[in-house]
């Protein structure tokens, strides 16, 4: 049987101005993927978000001051020759760059807890679970079956929600079609921002609003063609499936970690 | 063969190299490795989740007043997700943190499991028959005596089936004292009756502003209804002649969506509208031929503002710059469909009726009054037409008693004072309330001085609490009687935050009661008709579900298959625009309390719930490390303030205002005015769970009421406070 043979390369693109930080984005994607809490969880180096939201400033002093924030997940990197930082280090396979999506995957029971790709991420993308999940009384109720919960010693992320990928396929070959539409595979956090700012698709399908918002040259790693987008610490070469939007330029030029004398570097 | 010391050597280097080889060339290795995670990771412990049918039910969310559509995730009968219901029209599929959190509330540990009555100080299970028949009894006692109007009621809403069915309860028994909590739906109430002579709610048509001023209201913090603002502000963002000013003394995340932030002194922002009518009027901008139409004392009013609000004056009250003021005025004056908003943070405590009024006066003045993109006055939804409930002597005596609360007395367009109920109780011997019930409400940690509310809490001999949860203000109750949550009940949800139509949702059961729970429409019909007489007489009804469903009638259809009713037919009301009223009251401040040199404020966000339900898990997760670090809560000052009192990025400090001491860590900022100290709201719960109790502070704690010149409702923004470093 011939399967679905035209590559797909999901992606995200954030609107920065207009995120409020509001955090639903965070609560929606720990509730749709059984992300487990802690009683105490303010030390944010082992409080497992999926997606975070950074808080930046300008820097500059009252009343010049300005804000933004950045939500982080996942970056599925695809690398300059397909390979994610955290693919290339993994010595049990436990993470891999799907070819025919762009997801980078995370098997739990692969996963023997070395945290090798904890350290090659340089988003913090990653999460060690130092302790096994605990749910107070009665509230494993609302754990999804769709997503395995996770025990002490592996490392978890954000996975685009891939499981709502494999129930919208698994759809839509049931009605006989190989090719979904664009709002049949959307991640529980585009879903949930009521600000609308997260616009999730398929990077290569320039029909799809991700496309066009950022439009994504293939050529250069995917860089954006968009002047008002950009990814995160670009110049790493992580080819991030994952874009922000911004009309500031102090924004842009922090997402790239640029020193302050330092030229944008969005020229192609 | 000997073996020398050489061989033995070379064979045993031999072996190891071999050995080592020979390992690192098999499978063996792995395999271990492969095998160890998974022996590792094969915990009884780890919950593996049971699959099933998927099925999804709406409902409209009742966790804050917002009223947003919710479509609910469920396997078999589990409920695995909320989600915002696509097409709902005030969320359209958007959903804020709270709703979010919905199912660790109704699976959550901080329920109350059964009904509960405190016995020597600690809370024992009994039957649902035994609490009704305890609560009658009390109920008939109090009536004997004489004293129906001693028993009172709390609630966060005075709109809908079940509060009208509490009222009428209350009415029949003989008591006007039925009390709802206090926000800026009450500013808002009275600063309207006082400018277009009736009472109404305000609505807004944000949809279609392309100009708004905001004083302070925090409409990407949770003001209004949440998700529906969060929308509006994207569209405002999304065409470049759109535009949003925000006039607040602290950056906040509204602040910074918005394409101007004026950094006001906080408190004067009534004398900031004042001098941008002043501009407005002075340059000649305002709608003359509406006004000369459709208004009242105008000249008075001009006359006013032109000789005490001129830019130079304004400015130097309200640290605001001249050439600001003017530029403010005139892009405000030059749009096309411009709003004036105001209402603090979240809206949740009421403001200066002087604000109000001087705010809605610069709408009238530019012709944004029941105008495509400003502000309506919306009558509340009517479809509640119950015959009058019938009143004995009893209860007709009891009924024109004076409040407890003292609204409509001094403050003839006042309808509820619940600040005043707090000091009633406390300045006499013996409480005036008998027996309190309590919806829908926490007033023991939401509202000021809550020192105090807890000392008159104690006070009130019989406190009946409906709370699904264990909050701090039925941790005060004596019976318990728990309603089901949002999710498990039926009720009728009239949407109060600012839509321009009055639009009814349905919360619908989406699962069945977790616990031995009961409608607490339920409970007040079975009270009634143990009550007897009268009482009995005006609940004709057999259970809640078919109160609703006769009170709907043909609109229980379209409520059932839409989760909304919108009422078309309503008509924004047109009175007059009297500018009286705040010409009058144009010196009536609100000024905060104390003597210090610094100014404390709080501040609202999203992920830290405010109103009666505290933060579940989930959100509690997300508040960040510069807010709350271990059981500390930070707060917020300038770094140059902060250098003035020898302080520096997170060093502990002790808090002092006239009500009360917090311990607190500093987290310096410069997106504040220096001089200014913010403190988060929404932390320092006592009660709830081991993951929100006991962390952080309180702000309520450290402020105290201060009542309003206009309306007497409590109008505090912020307190003087010291700081000092520990």
């Amino acid at each position: 049987m011939k399967v679905d043979t035209k590559q797909k390369k999901f992606g995200m693109a954030i609107d920065l101005d207009k995120c409020t930080g509001c955090g639903s984005c965070m609560v929606a994607c720990m509730s749709e993927n059984n992300v487990p809490f802690k009683k105490d969880e303010t030390n944010k180096l082992d409080s497992i978000t999926w997606i975070k939201v950074y808080k930046v400033t300008n820097d500059k002093k009252y009343p010049d001051t300005d804000l933004c924030y950045i939500p982080r997940p996942c970056m599925h990197c695809d690398g300059q020759h397909g390979h994610a930082p955290c693919v290339s280090v993994c010595p049990a396979v436990a993470t891999d760059n799907d070819k025919s999506t762009g997801v980078v995957s995370q098997i739990y029971t692969r996963c023997f807890g070395c945290r090798y790709c904890m350290a090659a991420c340089p988003y913090h993308a990653r999460y060690f679970n130092w302790w096994d999940p605990v749910w107070p009384e009665g509230m494993e109720k609302y754990l999804s079956p769709n997503v395995s919960p996770r025990m002490r010693g592996v490392v978890e992320k954000c996975s685009f929600c891939f499981h709502r990928y494999q129930l919208a396929m698994d759809k839509a070959y049931v009605e006989g079609r190989r090719e979904l539409r664009e709002d049949e595979y959307q991640t529980s956090c585009t879903q949930a921002c009521p600000a609308g700012a997260i616009t999730f698709g398929d990077l290569n399908n320039p029909k799809h609003t991700v496309h066009k918002m950022v439009q994504p040259d293939n050529k250069h790693h995917g860089k954006p063609k968009n002047p008002k987008a950009f990814r995160l610490l670009e110049r790493l070469g992580t080819n991030a499936k994952v874009y922000y939007l911004s009309d500031r330029k102090w924004v842009r030029k922090l997402g790239d970690n640029q020193t302050p004398n330092e030229e944008s570097s969005k020229k192609h | 063969m000997k073996i020398d010391r050489r061989d033995f050597l070379s064979l045993g280097i031999g072996a190891a190299a071999g050995i080592g080889a020979g390992t690192a060339l098999s499978p063996l290795p792995w395999k271990l490795i492969d095998d160890s995670s998974i022996w590792s990771q094969n915990w009884p412990w780890t919950p593996v989740p049971p699959d099933g049918a998927v099925s999804f039910k709406n409902s409209v969310c009742t966790l804050c007043p917002g009223g947003c559509g919710i479509t609910v995730r469920k396997v078999e009968d589990r409920c695995i997700k909320i989600e915002g219901t696509k097409g709902n029209i005030v969320n359209n599929g958007g959903i804020c943190i709270l709703g979010l959190s919905g199912l660790q509330l109704l699976y959550g540990p901080t329920r109350v499991k059964a009904p509960m009555k405190k016995d020597g100080g600690r809370w024992k299970e009994i039957s649902w028959d035994s609490a009704i028949d305890e609560i009658v009894k009390r109920l008939k006692n109090i009536r004997k005596e004489g004293k129906p109007e001693s028993v009172a009621c709390v609630s966060g809403t005075d709109q809908g089936t079940v509060a009208q069915l509490i009222g009428r309860f209350l009415t029949a028994y003989g008591s006007p004292n039925y009390i709802r909590t206090s926000s800026i739906a009450d500013s808002y109430e009275i600063a309207l009756k006082k400018l277009h002579g009736q009472f109404s709610s305000i609505g807004f048509d944000f949809e279609n502003s392309d100009f708004v001023l905001s004083f302070g209201s925090g409409v990407a913090d949770g003001w209004g209804s949440p998700v529906r603002m969060f929308k509006a502000n994207s569209k405002w963002k999304d065409s470049k002649d759109k535009a949003l000013y925000q006039i607040e003394s602290r950056l906040s995340n509204t602040a910074a969506k918005a394409d101007k932030w004026i950094a006001i002194i906080p408190g004067t922002e009534a004398i900031l509208a004042m001098g941008i009518a002043n501009v407005i009027i002075q340059k000649s901008l305002y709608k003359k031929k509406l006004i000369e139409k459709y208004s009242k004392g105008f000249n008075n009013f001009k006359a006013l503002v032109l000789k005490e609000y001129s830019p130079e004056k304004v400015s130097k009250i309200t640290g605001v710059k001249k050439s600001e003021i003017i530029a403010i005025a005139k892009k405000f004056a030059g749009a096309s469909r411009p709003v004036a908003i105001c209402g603090s943070g979240q809206g949740r405590t009421p403001g200066s009726i002087f604000e109000f009024m001087a705010v809605h006066a610069l709408n009238a003045l530019i012709g944004s009054v029941n105008n495509i993109g400003g502000v309506f006055s919306v009558p509340e939804p009517d479809y509640i037409k119950w015959t009058e409930a019938e009143k004995d002597d009893v209860a007709a005596k009891g009924i024109k008693t004076d409040r407890i609360d003292g609204a409509g007395k001094k403050y003839p367009d006042t309808r509820y004072l619940i600040n005043r109920l707090i000091d009633s109780i406390n300045s006499t011997g013996d409480s005036p309330v008998e027996l309190l019930f309590v919806n829908g409400a926490n007033p023991c940690y939401t509202m000021p001085d809550t020192e105090n509310v807890i000392k008159a809490f104690k006070k009130i001999p019989y406190i009946v609490s409906f709370s699904s949860y264990f909050d701090e203000t039925t941790e005060m109750a004596d019976i318990i009687l728990p309603n089901h949550t949002n999710l498990e009940r039926l009720e009728d949800i009239p949407l109060a935050a600012g839509l321009i139509k009055p639009v009814v949702g349905l919360s619908m059961p989406v699962v069945e009661p977790e616990c031995n729970t009961r409608h607490i429409g339920d409970v007040f019909i079975q009270m009634a008709k143990l009550m007897d007489g009268n009482i009995k007489a005006s609940f004709p009804w057999n259970n809640y579900e078919e109160c609703l469903k006769k009170t709907l009638g043909d609109k229980w259809d379209k409520l059932a298959r839409d989760g909304y009713w919108v009422d078309e037919n309503s008509r924004a009301s047109r009175g007059i625009f009297d500018f009286t009223p705040l010409v009058k009251n144009n010196r009536n401040l609100v000024k905060p309390e104390g003597k210090s040199k610094l100014t404390l404020i709080p501040y609202d966000s999203m992920r830290l719930t405010v109103g009666y339900i505290g933060d579940p898990p989930f959100a509690m997760k997300t508040v960040e490390d510069t807010i709350l670090k271990g059981n500390d809560v930070f707060v917020e000052i300038n770094p140059k303030t902060a250098a003035d009192y020898n302080l520096s990025e997170g060093d502990k400090a002790r808090l002092t205002t006239s009500k009360g001491k917090a311990k607190v860590r500093v987290h310096l900022y410069d997106g504040i005015r220096p001089g200014i100290v913010a403190m988060p709201r929404g932390l320092g719960h006592t009660e709830f769970d081991e993951y929100l109790a006991g962390k952080g502070e309180n702000f309520n704690k450290l402020i105290g009421p201060v009542e309003d010149p206009v309306s007497g409702l409590d109008a505090a923004w912020g307190i003087q406070a010291e700081i000092t470093k520990t």
